[in-house]
């Protein structure tokens, strides 16, 4: 087995899910000449040719669109929107038109299409390349939404939401495309080669959407996350001794209600974490979910870690990101007896 | 140094508001057949003048003169004259299911049924349109079941689209119709997207983008004219100028400023501006668009100089906007009329046969228009069940809307 980083898994996905299925066509700005700006299609239009992999307008809502009339003839479009923060372009036809073809035409057409797109913070992008906008999506019926957190779940979700028949919005946190994050900027990384998630087997396998992981067992407190987050509640996890079950989301809708339900009625309390917005954020309706599910099972109330109702400020990054330091103090909090 | 007077905001308002005489003079009208016929494989830049002379081959006498003219046989042309006709007899009876209440709204497409029902008389079978609001003619030239159309406008039980839709959102992929949105310029876009996909396969099929003159100020057109230049896939772009978006004139999209066809030149894109009633010039055009389209020369800009002669929907009254009596100043006239003055003089048509035509198409869409109304009108009668309202959400109904759909008593 292989051992890959995160761009390497899912380039090795589309590679995959290419040389299977002539109807895969990748496109989307900087993705065909040069590879895209994070190389996760480097070497694709040479080895697929320019009509498969190719670079488009400066025009996201294009692109999308693009997608959607390819998707109605019979092709299975993988676009690339460059940063997730200019999603918002092309959000109409994402919302209005990928996401509603089923329904409005009674299955006569769909959008089998996955949208990948770069999202989060931690690498200096400011307001405009650090966004996490998955409640967008979240809130569009007839989407689905899936954020990786490592490089084997990328690959195994990527090749199913490719072959997924309904849209699927493929946010890929940025700042885990070289390495796992601990939180800690200021500390020395570690690449994904010390990480057992970057053993990627070759050739095609799926992680099935709509099915969270446990990526740490635990009694105490029920931590729910996705995508980068994942990892540094993980740390927060580690410094604050507190036995934590943390919940990999990986697909946000179709979420996996039963698991998160098992989890907080075996602990009795939830942390939610996301690096996105608070309000009106995904966070929210997670908790809406486990006080549905669980109420008479809490045993604190719930705390959500997310990143302020700012803008994602440049200089100031590091104080907006929420970083293990206040992940352990929302743990500690819940603990209170 | 430049003297600084106050700024000020320009508007545009058209030169005619109710009370006024109509007025049609910005409307450039040549001779009819005055215009030339370019090869279809010419370069775009040598037909620029095209973009501001008018494609015509009816003359005001009713006969068919000039380079578009094309040799037509009776047959074909006593059929164009026929879905024109049977497309406005169905949009008469729609209207009056919809003052009767049997549907929430309904679009007619008076005075332009020549666009439509022409440029698909020129497809072939597997060609993909992606329509707006008033091209039924796409479907009533192709002889479809108008009894389906009726039953989706009545929403009831055999509605195919579950009741989901407003009226006249059809989708009928099988006649190369996309299913309509109310987003207004999204399918221009995903139409080109679709002819990028049939280059991609290497397939002979091409596609059809609609949009109105108010629309082309979406960004999708814009989107839509970029990719067609850069990837030149087989689509024939129509703009249907038809003077007015809802109260909004044209020129409201820009259309003062400049024409709706020349925004082709700024992409490279061979552009026409043709008369939209009539029903020769638009045949012929679309011919040439679609010829370059299948020989992969690329895309084509038609702008279809027309009127909506109608209200925009049964939501509206264009007295309060535009002069009352306004489409009996347009200089292009009636699509129907100018075919059919033409075949009389070609001595194959009469007025005793167009009334007993008129007649036959009246008491079709009547009976059509009484079996569906077997099927229920909208809230009344047979209707789709609420559990439609929870399928094809997804492929696969997912967790949640399984709980939900159980909380919805089904």
């Amino acid at each position: 087995m292989a051992r890959m980083n995160m761009i390497q898994a899912i380039r090795d996905a589309l590679d995959v899910k290419m040389a299977e299925d002539d109807n895969v066509v990748v496109f989307g700005e900087d993705v065909g000449y040069f590879g895209g700006v994070f190389r996760a299609t480097q070497g694709l239009q040479e080895k697929y040719g320019k009509s498969r992999v190719f670079d488009t307008p400066i025009s996201e809502l294009g692109i999308i669109g693009a997608a959607v009339g390819m998707g109605a003839y019979g092709l299975r479009p993988v676009p690339e929107i460059q940063f997730a923060d200019y999603m918002l372009p092309a959000y109409d036809q994402i919302a209005s038109e990928a996401a509603r073809l089923r329904y409005r035409s009674s299955g006569e057409f769909n959008s089998p299409i996955t949208v990948r797109a770069p999202c989060g913070g931690g690498i200096f992008g400011g307001q405009t390349h650090s966004q996490s906008p998955e409640a967008l999506f979240t809130h569009v019926a007839g989407l689905k939404t899936v954020i990786p957190s490592n490089p084997y779940d990328a690959k195994g979700l990527l090749i199913a939401a490719i072959e997924d028949d309904d849209p699927v919005i493929f946010l890929e946190p940025k700042r885990l495309y070289k390495g796992p994050f601990n939180g800690y900027h200021d500390r020395p990384g570690t690449p994904w080669s010390d990480h057992d998630a970057s053993e990627v087997p070759e050739g095609h396998y799926t992680v099935p959407l709509a099915k969270a992981a446990i990526t740490r067992t635990g009694e105490d407190v029920t931590v729910l996350a996705y995508g980068t987050m994942v990892h540094v509640a993980a740390t927060a996890v580690e410094e604050s001794g507190i036995d934590a079950e943390i919940i990999d989301l990986r697909t946000l809708l179709p979420l996996d209600e039963e698991t998160i339900e098992a989890s907080v009625k075996k602990t009795g309390r939830c942390v939610i974490v996301h690096e996105a917005t608070r309000t009106s954020g995904f966070g929210g309706e997670l908790m809406a979910v486990v006080l549905e599910h669980c109420f008479h099972y809490l045993e604190s109330p719930i705390k959500r870690v997310t990143g302020w109702d700012t803008p994602y400020p440049h200089a100031q990054e590091w104080d907006y990101f929420p970083g293990p330091g206040r992940i352990a103090r929302a743990l500690r909090r819940v603990m209170e007896p | 140094m430049t003297e600084s007077n106050p700024l000020s905001l320009q508007v545009p308002e058209p030169i005619s508001r109710p009370g006024d005489q109509p007025d049609f003079s910005y409307v450039n009208v040549p001779p009819a057949g005055s215009t030339r016929r370019p090869e279809v494989d010419c370069a775009p830049d040598s037909i620029k003048d095209l973009a501001f002379d008018l494609i015509s081959v009816l003359d005001g006498k009713g006969e068919a003169v000039g380079p578009w003219a094309m040799d037509l046989n009776d047959e074909f042309l006593l059929k164009g004259l026929r879905v024109m006709e049977k497309t406005r007899v169905f949009d008469e009876r729609m209207l009056m299911a919809q003052r009767q209440g049997k549907t929430s709204i309904y679009v007619q497409c008076r005075g332009e049924e020549a666009i439509a029902c022409a440029q698909r008389m020129a497809l072939e079978k597997g060609d993909m349109c992606f329509p707006t609001y008033r091209q039924q003619g796409l479907l009533i030239a192709q002889d479809f079941p108008i009894v389906d159309m009726i039953c989706q406008i009545y929403s009831n039980a055999k509605d195919k689209l579950g009741g989901r839709s407003l009226p006249f959102f059809y989708s009928e992929r099988d006649y190369g119709f996309f299913s309509i949105s109310g987003n207004l310029g999204t399918q221009f876009m995903q139409a080109v997207g679709w002819a990028m996909a049939s280059a991609i396969k290497g397939d002979t099929r091409i596609a059809s983008a609609w949009i109105g003159d108010g629309s082309t100020a979406e960004n999708d057109f814009h989107a839509a004219l970029v990719f067609a230049s850069v990837y030149k896939p087989p689509v024939v772009l129509n703009v249907v100028n038809n003077q007015w978006a809802i109260s909004s004139f044209q020129g409201m999209a820009g259309g003062q400023a400049a024409n709706f066809a020349c925004r082709g030149h700024g992409y490279n894109i061979p552009s026409l501006r043709v008369d939209g009633n009539d029903f020769l010039a638009v045949y012929a055009a679309s011919n040439w668009a679609i010829e370059r389209a299948r020989r992969n020369l690329g895309p084509t800009l038609i702008e279809w100089v027309t009127y909506r002669a109608a209200a925009h929907s049964t939501s509206d009254d264009p007295s309060k906007y535009r002069p009352r009596d306004e489409f009996k100043a347009w200089p292009l006239g009636d699509p129907i009329e100018r075919l059919k003055t033409h075949l009389i003089n070609k001595g194959i048509w009469d007025e005793k046969r167009h009334t007993a035509m008129t007649d036959e198409l009246r008491n079709e869409v009547r009976a059509a228009a009484k079996e569906a109304e077997t099927h229920g009108t909208l809230g009344k009668g047979p209707v789709p069940g609420v559990d439609k309202m929870f399928d094809h959400v997804y492929k696969e109904m997912p967790a949640h809307l399984q709980r939900q759909r159980k909380q919805a008593g089904l």
